[in-house]
């Protein structure tokens, strides 16, 4: 989806909540755009479902404001607010069939008898629940109840579709399935959605744009390929994906010193001077084996010191060899692991490729 | 409008955000301060007013603890008071260990017919706490079958008050303790065999520290229905005071209602102060059973099965002739000089007591208190558990629900007598009616009531309301479309309770009644105060029938409900 042009549909501004002495959140302002999927993601307690419930109405903020439509709501009671929500536990009504349950809102509106059964007919059909119309909740799987559930947020063909931890209660393999089906949904009726989650990997492949939250303050909002690449902090490069931190010392003109090595690396963003304590990060799967250029930067030799098979590629654990303590996990393809011969204790050369590290502030580490 | 919000970007806001109230919140803001009005007349109002009586002459001057001190002086009223301790605590003994043996049983045995043994020790909620009384006058009266047991002791004091009190509290006692028992982790035991210890020493280290909580919150409770009890010590008390009577007495009979109030705030001591040690004992039970206990299994012990059966069999020959007595004693023509089986005392015409009308006062009264009182309760429970409005409004309705457990049933008919007949009290008109012993019943057992109540809708999903919210939809229409039927079980549970304690009930009324609202149990107090102690009999085995009646109705619906409901409501 477009992100940026136009005009938000959801803006949110300086937000703050506090549950007695506690700040959920911390001056959060973003803006969500028409059609956009959005993902809040981050770990348990970070502020991400306080903000899906300021948004609901259910939470109301202390202060700041959002704006839905042009219109803002920061005040308004939940059933003045124009949104379709999926609770972690779908809040489906366990007395009433499923066709009740998607109708439940639709009833209430004083629309004619045929018409709710065809909306109810074209629901059904689009999450794909076409014959358990007149079974009950008790009576289906999780991912169909989940499915009602997404019905009955969209039967009222809501300006947002507000989602809270939806898949988690899942087993993994249907999660999977269904998060694609969502995706597909999401995309076919255009709805603007929020999707709150804890899962990372979840939040990577449905989201449009994933918002990254940690102690009620928004670490990062970016595309998922952005946010996975090029992570704003420290928090985010640990939260999201797997990360090596490295110590380091900033030295001179584009140089980190990693253990007794010097390695180039972009410095920008980074407010240490010369001799000031960083953090330099790299994905373990960037850490290059094979190809490398004579002339390359940042070629050292390592020891690998333990592997572990993970089906379609080895996590390997390297040492420096200028360091005796300093470690670095490397993937590798399983090709790779065949054509040079890749054992335990085997020394060899690597690359941490200058535009693939990442460098921050050694005291905003998310670490411990 | 976005412009405005951009604005606000631009000065960091400090803006406190006041919600809006729809329409749907002040509607539930208006059915709390309803709730809130409720209770408070029902139950802070009128025991405020007790207070302010025990501490005013009889013109209405206040004199501080004056009427206190007249109390301890009069040596006749102290008596009583250290009568009923007396009493109150060798049935707590009595009980605690009978219905520990009996729970242990059930719970831990592997003996036959455990849930009919269990029945039959609940039997004695269904009858009037005057009945054991009777029937003891019968089994060890001046001509009873067993005098010559009591080796020339008299069953009218102590001795009979604390058989009738042991029969009254046992189910109560059980009930707890069952609870408690039925809450083991069967690994513990596995643990503790594994380590190879010795039986004894698995009772004194897992089950007895296992169910702790739930035996000293029993005991309290014992305690206090012994303390306050009224049936029982009226009727089989003889010279032997206790305070109960002794409000009684003070009210009815002498008209001193400043020292019924101070008796009546004495008798109110020991209920607040087990309240308290319940409320705190429970919360720690919660903890002790993790999700992931295995329950226990228990297994073949042959010699402690033996004694476990000969306890069951014993205890409920005691519950089953006490209640056999009172049916045969009602049955009788002249006891003991006729035993010529009869109806006639089944007549309520004969006998003058209050005659036919006091059954349809009192089948009206249920009827009406099983209706209003779980809509009361279950309504409120709602408001204070599933809204979001004012949560301190929601929370003074809370606490105030919780009063009337601590609140002896006398307490709470004298508390009514001084406030709703008050001059200048706008309630005034209910006196003396109907209205003011249905308000009365249903204020008197409204603490179990909601806390069955929110017991229920904590077990309902608490997005419900956020859901139709989202979908437009008006909270009372989920709440009647959703929340009632998904907690029908727990409302039928909640009318069955209001019915059979409205029926059993004698305490409280028993201040309140006049002579068109006279009920059937306290016609038969009347009864047996005027010698004619079968008709009394027959007057309390119709109320155990009624009771027994609306118990096995409430099965059958409860049953029936499961059957229609059970494609929504899982295996």
């Amino acid at each position: 989806m477009a992100v940026g042009n136009g005009r938000p549909y959801l803006s949110i501004r300086n937000v703050n909540k506090f549950f007695g002495g506690f700040q959920a959140l911390k001056d959060v302002s973003l803006d969500v755009f028409p059609g956009e999927f959005v993902c809040f993601l981050g770990p348990s307690g970070c502020g991400k479902t306080t903000l899906l419930r300021a948004i609901a109405g259910l939470d109301i903020q202390d202060n700041g404001s959002i704006a839905q439509a042009g219109t803002d709501i920061s005040a308004l009671p939940p059933s003045r607010r124009d949104y379709g929500i999926v609770f972690q536990s779908y809040a489906l009504f366990p007395n009433l069939t499923v066709a009740e349950n998607i109708a439940y809102g639709l009833v209430n509106l004083g629309r004619d008898k045929a018409a709710i059964r065809a909306r109810v007919a074209e629901l059904v059909a689009l999450v794909s629940l076409r014959g358990q119309e007149s079974k009950y909740p008790a009576q289906l799987s999780g991912g169909q109840q989940q499915r009602v559930a997404l019905a009955r947020a969209i039967a009222m063909s809501p300006g947002l579709l507000l989602l809270d931890e939806p898949l988690s209660a899942l087993d993994a393999r249907v999660r999977i399935n269904l998060r694609g089906e969502l995706k597909h949904l999401q995309r076919r009726i255009g709805v603007t959605t929020i999707m709150v989650t804890h899962d990372q990997e979840e939040a990577l492949a449905v989201a449009d744009r994933i918002v990254v939250m940690n102690h009620g303050v928004i670490e990062q909002v970016g595309r998922p390929d952005e946010v996975y690449r090029n992570p704003a902090t420290a928090f985010v490069a640990d939260f999201v994906g797997h990360m090596n931190f490295l110590p380091a010392t900033r030295g001179d003109s584009g140089v980190v010193r990693v253990g007794g090595v010097e390695l180039r690396a972009d410095l920008a963003g980074v407010t240490a001077s010369s001799g000031g304590a960083i953090t330099v990060c790299l994905r373990p799967e960037d850490v290059q084996v094979r190809g490398l250029q004579p002339q390359q930067p940042n070629v050292l030799q390592a020891e690998i010191t333990s592997l572990e098979f993970l089906g379609a590629f080895c996590r390997a654990e390297l040492r420096l060899g200028s360091a005796e303590d300093l470690g670095l996990a490397a993937d590798f393809s399983i090709n790779a692991m065949r054509d040079l011969d890749l054992r335990i204790g085997k020394m060899i050369p690597v690359a941490l490729p200058p535009d693939r590290l990442r460098v921050f502030d050694a005291e905003g580490s998310a670490h411990g | 409008m976005t412009d405005t919000s951009l604005r606000t970007a631009a000065f960091p806001a400090s803006r406190a955000i006041r919600p809006i109230a729809g329409a749907e919140e002040w509607v539930q803001r208006l059915l709390i301060v309803l709730l809130a009005c409720w209770l408070l007349v029902v139950i802070l109002l009128p025991l405020t007013v007790l207070f302010r009586k025990s501490m005013e002459n009889a013109d209405g001057a206040f004199i501080g603890l004056a009427n206190f001190a007249a109390y301890f002086r009069d040596p006749a009223l102290v008596q009583s008071l250290f009568n009923t301790l007396t009493v109150a605590l060798i049935t707590t003994v009595i009980t605690i260990v009978l219905a520990f043996g009996f729970a242990y049983a059930i719970t831990r045995s592997t003996i036959p017919f455990r849930n009919f043994f269990r029945s039959i020790a609940l039997v004695p909620l269904l009858a009037p706490s005057l009945l054991p009384g009777l029937a003891l006058v019968y089994l060890f009266g001046n001509q009873g079958i067993f005098k010559s047991w009591l080796f020339g002791e008299s069953i009218y004091g102590p001795i009979g008050i604390v058989i009738g009190e042991v029969f009254f509290a046992l189910p109560h006692a059980v009930m707890i303790i069952v609870t408690a028992l039925s809450a083991a982790d069967q690994r513990l035991y596995e643990a503790a065999e594994s380590l190879r210890t010795k039986p004894f020493r698995i009772f004194m280290t897992v089950t007895l520290p296992g169910c702790r909580y739930g035996l000293v919150s029993a005991a309290f409770v014992v305690f206090t229905l012994a303390f306050t009890d009224f049936g029982v010590p009226k009727v089989i008390g003889g010279q032997y005071n206790v305070l109960a009577t002794d409000v009684y007495r003070q009210v009815i009979g002498q008209f001193n209602f400043q020292m019924g109030a101070v008796v009546g705030l004495l008798l109110l001591a020991p209920a607040v102060l087990s309240f308290a040690v319940d409320r705190i004992v429970q919360r720690k039970q919660v903890a002790l059973l993790s999700a992931r206990a295995v329950p226990y299994q228990p297994k073949r012990r042959p010699a402690i099965d033996t004694v476990c059966l000969a306890l069951c069999i014993l205890v409920s020959i005691f519950v089953l002739s006490i209640l056999g007595m009172a049916i045969f004693g009602s049955l009788i023509k002249f006891w003991p000089y006729n035993l010529t089986l009869t109806l006639a005392k089944y007549d309520l015409s004969v006998g003058g007591a209050g005659g036919w009308a006091s059954l349809w006062n009192s089948l009206i009264m249920a009827s009406l208190v099983a209706l209003i009182g779980p809509a009361v309760v279950f309504g409120g429970a709602y408001l204070v558990e599933k809204t979001k409005v004012w949560p301190w409004a929601r929370m003074a309705a809370h606490f105030l629900a919780m009063i009337p457990l601590a609140v002896p049933g006398l307490v709470l008919g004298l508390a009514y007598i001084f406030f709703f007949n008050a001059p200048g009290n706008p309630l005034g008109f209910i006196y003396a009616t109907m209205a003011i012993l249905v308000v009365n019943t249903v204020g008197h057992f409204y603490t179990v009531c909601h806390l069955t109540a929110v017991t229920a809708l904590k077990q309902v999903d608490a997005e419900f309301e956020a859901v139709s919210a989202s979908l437009k939809v008006p909270f009372y229409k989920t709440f009647w479309r959703v929340t009632v039927p998904v907690c029908l079980p727990a409302i039928l549970d909640i009318a069955t309770y209001y019915f059979i304690n409205a029926m059993t009930t004698v305490s409280a009324v028993i201040f309140l009644y006049s002579t068109d609202t006279k009920l059937l149990s306290i016609a038969a107090v009347n009864t047996d105060d005027a010698g004619n102690t079968a008709a009394a009999c027959a007057m309390g085995t119709m109320i155990v029938a009624i009771s027994a009646a609306a118990r096995l109705l409430q099965l059958a619906v409860a049953r029936a409900l499961r059957t229609r409901t059970q494609a929504w409501r899982g295996p």
